[in-house]
């Protein structure tokens, strides 16, 4: 299939305006006769639903949790990027797409980045209108912070909460939208299934999470805003409910799957302790800013940190990258901290750690100053590890954090599902190969305040207005699939929990599909899951049944998925035979072990197409254009 | 320095809303001193469910403190027993070995159980929904520089913002009281100058939409603030009082 970006033409600066202008527009009184679902409430959900229903849409609000507020853009600590050059460093919209652009290894839209950059400002105006507490300046003026992958400083954030103050912010417009009647919230819900009805998005099924009953709700457009991927890999910094379900099963009713193998390992994340542990905690990346990232330079050394002077420690992130230092992007510093612990420099008590070091810093500014901003990070630090960082260096180590491939969606963020819109991390379209920090929050929320409204618009007045009722047929058909589906996993009474298998395909996928990867692993990876995903349909055991609250139910549903969508995202790291950004072929490297790209054969988005259940996904490629920038081998030397 | 405990836990399993709960007791044999008590409960469940037993149903997502999805109330304390700490924060070394563990769910009238440990806290959604917003829609907001404001006010508003909606404030007070949780919204909002327009009508408004869901009043007792795992001050409340009288006094809000 031919895939149609639809970016329009003319100078990249120009773009988005003149598309505003070419978009169809519904007339004011006529929003109201127009349904939209939107599913996921976080900062692009949350901001979708409250933004449409401002125009005057009547949107019905989905999310999984016991309220909208809950959803994981609320664990985000550091920042959001916009390029206001408050600083007067030099920052502009175009210096703001270019460090995108580059830290996604080339990997992105230029056209889609361009308006991120162009629309980042205005997502700042309206949070503060909103009342989101931005850290300020003793003159009253917004204060900023640097962020990896960046040599200007147009990092916004609220302490190391960011990521909650600006969903309180979407939350707390969308609570407004509830009380006037045009949201329809609908809590403790899962999207189980996309209705498609002539080729459009028309519906979606969903189980109540309380009563267990299925439910189906029509309307004239859906909006996917469910989140990342990250839990394929069972320990993340991901929330626990963060799952694949609703994009994969848009995936089987035709949405194509982009990029799948463009996963984010962050760098600083407390390290493994532990084989029952559920999840791994973030430290933000800001933390950066004025930590040492360092390990000692003799192998195995195992005195401890304050027992090991200057001249035998390897600062190898200062060293190796003298201009950047300790602020290089997520994926090259995930990437090194892997080899040193590979060298054996690693430390801690399982060797899989490299210090992160504050203490220069504190004799520099004070306690005081770096209890400022980054105290809450280091009581949460010493909360789980029992250490403290004021007295002794942190241990991190990277961790899966974020996913960068998504639903393939074009420039109007629509999937290739007519009617199904797709935004936030649940898309592919701006990070590229490898997310720069404190862009996520950018995104979804450019995504959801500024996007969507209009091209929604344009979609909804160019097609034929068509009542749906849930008791079409294609409903009827999803709820029954549903329900066996349901019935399948609560009879097979096998005898390992769903956590188990969830646990080892995780494994399977660190091991073989992590930091970094090569074809005979991948082959391996995708027989074992291949196989593991055979035994869960046999083996798995399910308590309770399908018409009550049943937490085990619920992630028997996403596991299943996981475990055929892991043999995807194996599937898409196969076929990219060059490294860029989070996905490392150790066949393709740079002498100095960098990433070495292909442009010759890989500068496209690999957008995947459903076959069928045991049938090869068929590979579509929308070849990648750079008409602004040079494509260069990324050096943060 | 890891080690292991053995413990004895009591958990109030309850079937649905409206079925008669009770205590039931569970051995946690070598339990880490590392994991989280949300992993404790994790291990639980895994053996329960090996057993053919029902798994404990309890809220949790982030597991790193600012979702406010977990909690309950352990050994009679919401969150358990260290002081500015959500339930999936707390770990087990907190605990000694032999030691007996209560856990029950959030208790008030305003929040139904759903499911053993697992309630239903929408009506914290509904108070906000009455008033706790600034009444701008998307687009047209002027540059964000144009208002300044200290960094002292700025900071003020970041500390009542911090709540994180768990409802621990609640089931903390023995009148069950949402004070805490409505005051830190009020606060936020009437600290800042984009607040200022709508204050009298938002003080009013979610008073009233909290005393109508059900929830007491305030008698000082200040269990609130100190369980509260984001230490939002009860300075808060004090705030949201005075907003409300100035309000009902001096504005035409009726």
């Amino acid at each position: 299939m031919q895939l149609d970006a639809k970016i329009p033409a003319g100078p990249l600066a120009q773009k988005w305006d003149k598309h505003r202008f070419e978009l169809k527009l519904v007339n004011p009184a006529n929003k109201r006769k127009y349904d939209i679902i939107v599913v996921g409430t976080g900062l692009a959900g949350g901001s979708a639903s409250a933004s449409l229903a401002e125009l005057g849409y009547n949107v019905k609000t989905f999310c999984i949790q016991d309220s909208p507020r809950r959803a994981h853009s609320i664990a985000a600590q550091g920042g959001i990027n916009a390029s206001k050059n408050y600083q007067n460093d030099g920052d502009s919209d175009w210096r703001l797409f270019y460090d995108t652009i580059k830290g996604g290894d080339f990997r992105a839209r230029e056209a889609n980045v361009y308006r991120l950059a162009q629309l980042s400002g205005n997502i700042i105006d309206q949070c503060v209108a909103q009342g989101v507490p931005f850290a300020r300046e003793y003159g009253g003026q917004l204060a900023n912070r640097s962020f990896g992958g960046a040599q200007v400083s147009r990092t916004f954030y609220a302490r190391g909460q960011t990521g909650q103050q600006l969903l309180l912010g979407a939350y707390s417009a969308l609570s407004r939208q509830i009380a006037a009647g045009k949201v329809q919230m609908y809590t403790r819900r899962e999207m189980l299934d996309i209705v498609v009805i002539e080729g459009h998005a028309k519906g979606v099924v969903v189980r109540n999470l309380v009563s267990g009953e299925v439910e189906k709700y029509a309307a004239d457009a859906v909006v996917l805003a469910t989140g990342g991927y990250g839990n394929v890999f069972y320990l993340s910094t991901n929330a626990m409910g963060s799952n694949v379900t609703a994009t994969y099963r848009a995936y089987k009713k035709g949405a194509f799957f982009a990029n799948p193998c463009f996963t984010q390992i962050h760098p600083t994340c407390i390290p493994v302790h532990g084989t029952y542990q559920s999840k791994l905690t973030l430290m933000s990346e800001s933390l950066r800013n004025d930590g040492r990232v360092w390990v000692p330079k003799k192998p195995g050394d195992k005195r401890k940190p304050s027992e090991i002077p200057e001249a035998e420690r390897d600062y190898y992130l200062e060293n190796k990258y003298p201009s950047f230092g300790n602020l290089v992007p997520r994926d090259v510093a995930s990437r090194n901290a892997k080899e040193q612990c590979d060298k054996g420099k690693g430390v801690g008590e399982t060797r899989l750690a490299v210090y992160l070091d504050f203490a220069d810093a504190i004799k520099r500014d004070g306690k005081e100053t770096i209890a400022k901003k980054y105290g809450n990070l280091f009581q949460m630090y010493e909360k789980i590890t029992a250490d403290n960082p004021y007295e002794t260096p942190m241990m991190i180590y990277p961790a899966v954090h974020y996913t960068m491939g998504g639903l393939w969606v074009d420039y109007n963020l629509m999937s290739t599902i007519d009617g199904l819109f797709v935004l936030g991390e649940a898309n592919f379209s701006d990070h590229g190969a490898n997310r720069l920090g404190a862009s996520a929050l950018m995104q979804g929320l450019a995504d959801g305040y500024f996007v969507i409204p209009y091209t929604i618009g344009g979609y909804l007045a160019t097609t034929a207005k068509k009542q749906i009722k849930t008791d079409h047929l294609a409903f009827r058909e999803s709820e029954k699939n549903i329900n066996d589906f349901t019935n399948k996993l609560l009879s097979i009474k096998g005898k390992r929990t769903v956590d188990d298998f969830h646990r080892q395909l995780g494994n399977v996928l660190w091991e073989y599909c992590g930091m970094s990867r090569n074809d005979a692993g991948l082959e391996k990876a995708r027989k074992l899951i291949q196989e593991l995903r055979g035994e869960f349909w046999k083996n798995v055991l399910v308590p309770g049944s399908g018409r009550e609250f049943n937490q085990s139910l619920e992630k028997a549903g996403r596991v299943a998925d996981f475990l055929e969508f892991g043999e995807l995202l194996v599937i898409d790291a196969l076929s990219r035979k060059e490294s860029c950004g989070g996905h490392f072929n150790e066949a393709h490297q740079t002498e100095e072990n960098e990433a070495m790209r292909d442009d010759e054969n890989f500068c496209h988005v690999s957008a995947w197409e459903y076959k069928g259940y045991g049938n090869d996904p068929v590979l579509n490629k929308e070849p990648l254009t750079f008409e602004n920038v040079k494509l260069t081998q990324r050096s943060y030397k | 320095m890891t080690k292991t405990l053995n413990l004895t836990l009591r958990v109030w399993r309850q079937k649905g809303p409206d079925s008669a709960g009770k205590l039931e007791t569970y051995d946690a044999k070598n339990i880490s001193t590392d994991m989280s008590f949300l992993e404790m409960i994790d291990v639980i469940n895994e053996q329960l469910t090996l057993e053919g037993k029902e798994p404990i149903a309890f809220d949790h997502d982030c597991r790193e403190g600012i979702c406010g999805m977990c909690g309950a109330v352990v050994n009679g304390r919401p969150h358990g027993p260290e002081k500015g700490t959500t339930l999936c924060q707390l770990h087990m070394r907190h605990f000694s070995d032999g030691d007996t563990i209560f856990i029950e769910p959030w208790r008030s009238r305003a929040f139904k159980i759903i499911k053993d440990l697992a309630v239903d806290r929408s009506a914290l959604d509904i108070i906000i929904q009455a008033g706790g917003y600034v009444s701008v829609n998307t687009g047209g907001a002027p540059d964000a520089n144009a208002i300044p404001i200290s960094q002292e006010t700025a900071e003020k508003a970041m500390d009542a913002a911090a709540c994180i909606g768990c409802g621990a404030c609640v089931a903390a007070c023995p009148n069950a009281s949402a004070m805490l949780f409505t005051s830190a919204k009020i606060s936020q909002l009437a600290l800042l100058p984009q607040g200022k327009p709508e204050a009298a009508k938002r003080a009013i408004e979610m008073v009233r939409t909290m005393d109508k869901l059900g929830f007491g009043n305030c008698t000082n007792e200040r269990e609130c603030e100190a369980e509260c795992p984001k230490e939002i001050s009860i300075v808060n409340i004090a705030r949201m009082n005075r907003e409300f009288f100035k309000a009902s006094f001096f504005s035409d809000v009726k």
